[in-house]
């Protein structure tokens, strides 16, 4: 590359000094190519330091300081004691409960992950059609009308919603094993059915774990604090 | 849909005005700001040893670049190899092996963040603070500093030194001056409002531990022991230890910085990490934000407008094909009334918002995912790959101008040979030695590839590929088109962990991002050195829309002829047998 670039030089400097003014800028003053160590020393210095420490400090000083609850992980209290997070997603394995979606990590925080299965994976295609029927002889539905989210596994496994429709298919089973009016837990799925963020962003969706805390609430008469008041429902 | 419109919309309002102001920034205009600035500026430059009116030849600037990286790549390495020793490890994680620690240090200083670790279980808070933000910040910084001395060239130089020899008398600027003006008075602020609004939707922000808590129906069966006894305890989990730690501010530069590693394994699908539909929609415009201002602040910055027009036409065309695909295969398609569209995506989001993350994080070489995209549509993945592959549809910050150039000259090159004339750029003339690095750089990239491919796909013991079949040919090339186009984004169920994924990629890597970014500031330069001819009627018009036809045809035809065996054999062999078993 040196090389070319001698000779690609000794060919312009032919050049300019046939047309001296060609190159409209004026010169430079000073070109200052030195103290190239240096510099690199002192950059990671402020890099690590000053752009990544310092940052990360001012990023959760200002986030401590505007949202203290959510920059604390959105956690629930049962009883004054911490039973999870807003963005954690918990296995319910009873029948009183509403069930979350499948998890790939055991619903374990550490473990998190997606299945990572392609769409093509036979065993991919083994286990939909396995957990679908499952779901659906749980709940007592055909197979039809399991929504695909009950099936499939989430992409960080800890996905803490399902869809309406994958709520609406477990009402009779949970107002069953509870001894409660069905039209009783179907407000209440109604009330913990969020639409569309703003109207336009993201799906419609049920939050399980606030849902079943407010199950709780009704059924055992505990107060349980979550982030949304819990109210018994408008029957 | 409407999603998609808003984010188109909100990004061009948001970027003109970042843009514009970004030219001053880079250009060292005068500011009002200028007191509060240099106030932080002037000991940076003193501890930098920086002499910041002056300028710097090509080499001189390049020189600090690779310099500078080396000593970023030193320190960060012995970081994440000694973290168990060093303070702010509150939840005791050990040391990374060598090879883990190499792939992960050159991961991030090559602004690709592929991740063959998990976060949560193998950083220390002190190297996610560190290193890992550190290198997220200042990597976008140094590219977007390279770039800029490179359009400095390609217009003539800031200025130029009489008496010097020639390729080295022409003024890029000032390398120093350029990255700590870049950080301060762009990067920065701009990612405190973006970990505030993100806060704000729930991303955690701490420096305390994450609790250890106990499910509800755990809590719930040990106050009630008769319950106990019809559900076996494997159902239940005893605890959860719900991980915490300053995420937000490490989310927003992720997202802006064209980086797009995350503090959690499965990144931006982790409700913790994307805890909102609102949250999701900042993050994905987040991931366009900066790359999209740099196209326009190219107008400004070199005072040709219409050439920062011509380049911000050619790439919106190719980034509305691309996404409109995308999201046409994962939610429109054939495949879209597959059982398993919702396989490794939230329900928060859905497959459309899954989509239009997942064409923007490869149009841009960001690389974080809303969804796994291993178990997305084939040709959604055939999208994702070519973006990568292209890598200049947008393309990341300051690598995106670079490819873009490389692209440019290519064109001019051809549309010079097409129409007998000498081919010339701004005036000057494209000649042998220019275009023998350009050849260079144009077959370095399918060497590569290729190569690594059939290397790691011959030895069935080093794949490590998790799917059978034809997808996993696409999970291998998948991860070294990701590494070089310094994307980071990845077909995850590969068991990439290994010693040979490590150091492969590592190479890859940095073979991906130097000559990149190096070759065209040195071919800037030597144009800047070149005698400028008055442009006339004769000149070829490079910012008309015939160009970009042209320029956009020469990107589809090189990418094609170079990889469609290979994704022949990957994802498009993958959707075949997809749509056979759909119809089953």
């Amino acid at each position: 590359m040196t090389k070319l670039q001698e000779q690609l030089q000794e060919q312009l400097q032919e050049q300019l000094q046939t047309s001296k003014t060609a190159l409209s800028p004026s010169p430079a003053a000073t070109l200052h190519d030195g103290g190239a160590l240096r510099g690199s020393l002192a950059l990671a210095a402020i890099a690590l330091a000053g752009f990544g420490f310092l940052y990360s400090l001012a990023g959760v000083g200002i986030g401590q300081t505007l949202f203290p609850d959510t920059a604390n992980g959105s956690l629930l209290h049962h009883n004054s004691a911490p039973v999870g997070s807003s963005l954690v997603a918990q296995p319910f394995a009873g029948d009183g409960y509403f069930q979350p979606r499948p998890s790939a990590a055991s619903y374990n925080p550490m473990a998190m992950s997606g299945s990572n299965q392609a769409r093509t994976n036979p065993d991919l295609r083994a286990r939909l059609a396995e957990t679908r029927l499952a779901v659906a002889q749980r709940n007592g539905v055909a197979p039809e009308s399991v929504p695909g989210e009950l099936y499939t596994q989430s992409g960080s496994g800890m996905d803490p919603h399902v869809s309406p429709q994958g709520a609406a298919i477990q009402i009779d089973r949970v107002a069953r094993e509870r001894g409660l009016e069905p039209q009783r837990v179907k407000a209440l799925v109604n009330e913990y059915t969020e639409a569309k963020q703003f109207g336009v962003f993201g799906q419609p969706r049920v939050h399980i774990l606030h849902l079943n805390m407010a199950l709780d609430a009704i059924t055992t008469g505990t107060a349980a604090t979550t982030e949304k008041p819990v109210t018994t429902g408008k029957t | 849909m409407i999603e998609y419109l808003l984010f188109l919309a909100l990004l061009v309002a948001l970027a003109w005005p970042l843009g514009r102001y970004l030219a001053a920034v880079m250009r060292g205009a005068p500011m009002r700001s200028d007191a509060l600035f240099q106030w932080i500026e002037r000991p940076l430059y003193a501890l930098l040893g920086a002499r910041p009116e002056a300028g710097m030849s090509w080499r001189g600037y390049a020189g600090a670049f690779l310099l500078s990286n080396l000593v970023l790549a030193v320190v960060v390495w012995i970081i994440f190899m000694t973290q168990a020793w060093l303070p702010l490890n509150p939840d005791g994680i050990p040391n990374m092996s060598w090879d883990l620690a190499l792939h992960t240090m050159v991961s991030f200083l090559t602004n690709t963040n592929q991740q063959h670790y998990s976060g949560q279980a193998q950083l220390s808070y002190l190297s996610q603070m560190t290193g890992i933000v550190g290198l997220q910040v200042v990597t976008p910084i140094v590219a977007l500093a390279v770039a800029c001395a490179t359009l400095r060239g390609l217009f003539g130089g800031r200025a130029r030194l009489e008496g010097a020899p020639l390729s080295a008398s022409i003024d890029v600027g000032n390398y120093w001056v350029d990255v700590i003006r870049a950080a301060v008075r762009f990067v920065l602020p701009l990612c405190l409002v973006w970990s505030s609004l993100l806060v704000w939707q729930g991303v955690p922000a701490t420096l305390a531990s994450g609790p250890e808590t106990v499910p509800l129906e755990t809590l719930n069966l040990s106050a009630n022991p008769s319950a106990a006894n019809e559900i076996t305890t494997t159902e239940t989990l005893a605890t959860q230890k719900i991980p915490l730690g300053p995420v937000a501010p490490m989310v927003a530069i992720k997202q802006l910085g064209s980086n797009g590693g995350g503090w959690y394994g499965p990144n931006s699908t982790v409700p913790l990490e994307n805890p909102t539909p609102f949250s999701n929609f900042l993050e994905v415009l987040g991931i366009a934000l900066i790359p999209v201002s740099i196209i326009f602040m190219i107008g400004p910055f070199t005072g040709r407008q219409r050439f920062g027009v011509m380049v911000f036409g050619t790439m919106l065309t190719l980034s509305v094909i691309s996404t409109s695909l995308a999201m046409w295969s994962e939610s429109w398609s054939g495949t879209s009334a597959d059982l398993a569209l919702m396989e490794g995506k939230e329900v928060r989001l859905g497959a459309e918002a899954s989509a239009l993350w997942g064409a923007t994080t490869t149009q841009i070489n960001n690389g974080s995912v809303n969804m796994m995209m291993d178990s997305s549509a084939p040709l959604t993945g055939l999208v994702a790959i070519t973006n990568m592959l292209i890598n200049a549809i947008w393309g990341g910050i300051g690598c995106g101008i670079q490819q873009f150039i490389v692209y440019l000259l290519l064109a001019v090159f051809l549309a010079g040979l097409m129409t007998g004339r000498t081919p010339e750029l701004f005036g000057r003339k494209i000649e042998a030695p220019e275009v023998r690095l350009l050849a260079i750089l144009v077959l370095w990239q399918p060497l590569v590839l290729l190569f690594f491919t059939a290397v790691t796909l011959a030895v069935p013991g080093i794949t490590g590929n998790s799917n059978p079949s034809f997808h996993g040919i696409s999970q291998v090339f998948y991860e070294y088109v990701s590494a070089f186009a310094n994307n980071g984004s990845g077909f995850e169920g590969l068991g990439d962990a290994t010693l040979w994924w490590n150091v492969s990629c590592a190479f890859v890597l940095a073979a991906g991002r130097f000559p990149a970014l190096v070759i065209p500031l040195a071919i800037a330069a030597m144009l800047a050195a070149k005698r400028q001819a008055p442009e006339g009627s004769g000149t070829l018009q490079i910012e008309t829309p015939t160009f970009a036809l042209v320029l956009m045809g020469i990107v589809l035809i090189l990418t094609l002829l170079q990889f469609m065996p290979v994704l022949v054999l990957g994802p498009i062999a993958d959707h075949l047998s997809l749509t056979s078993i759909l119809a089953q």
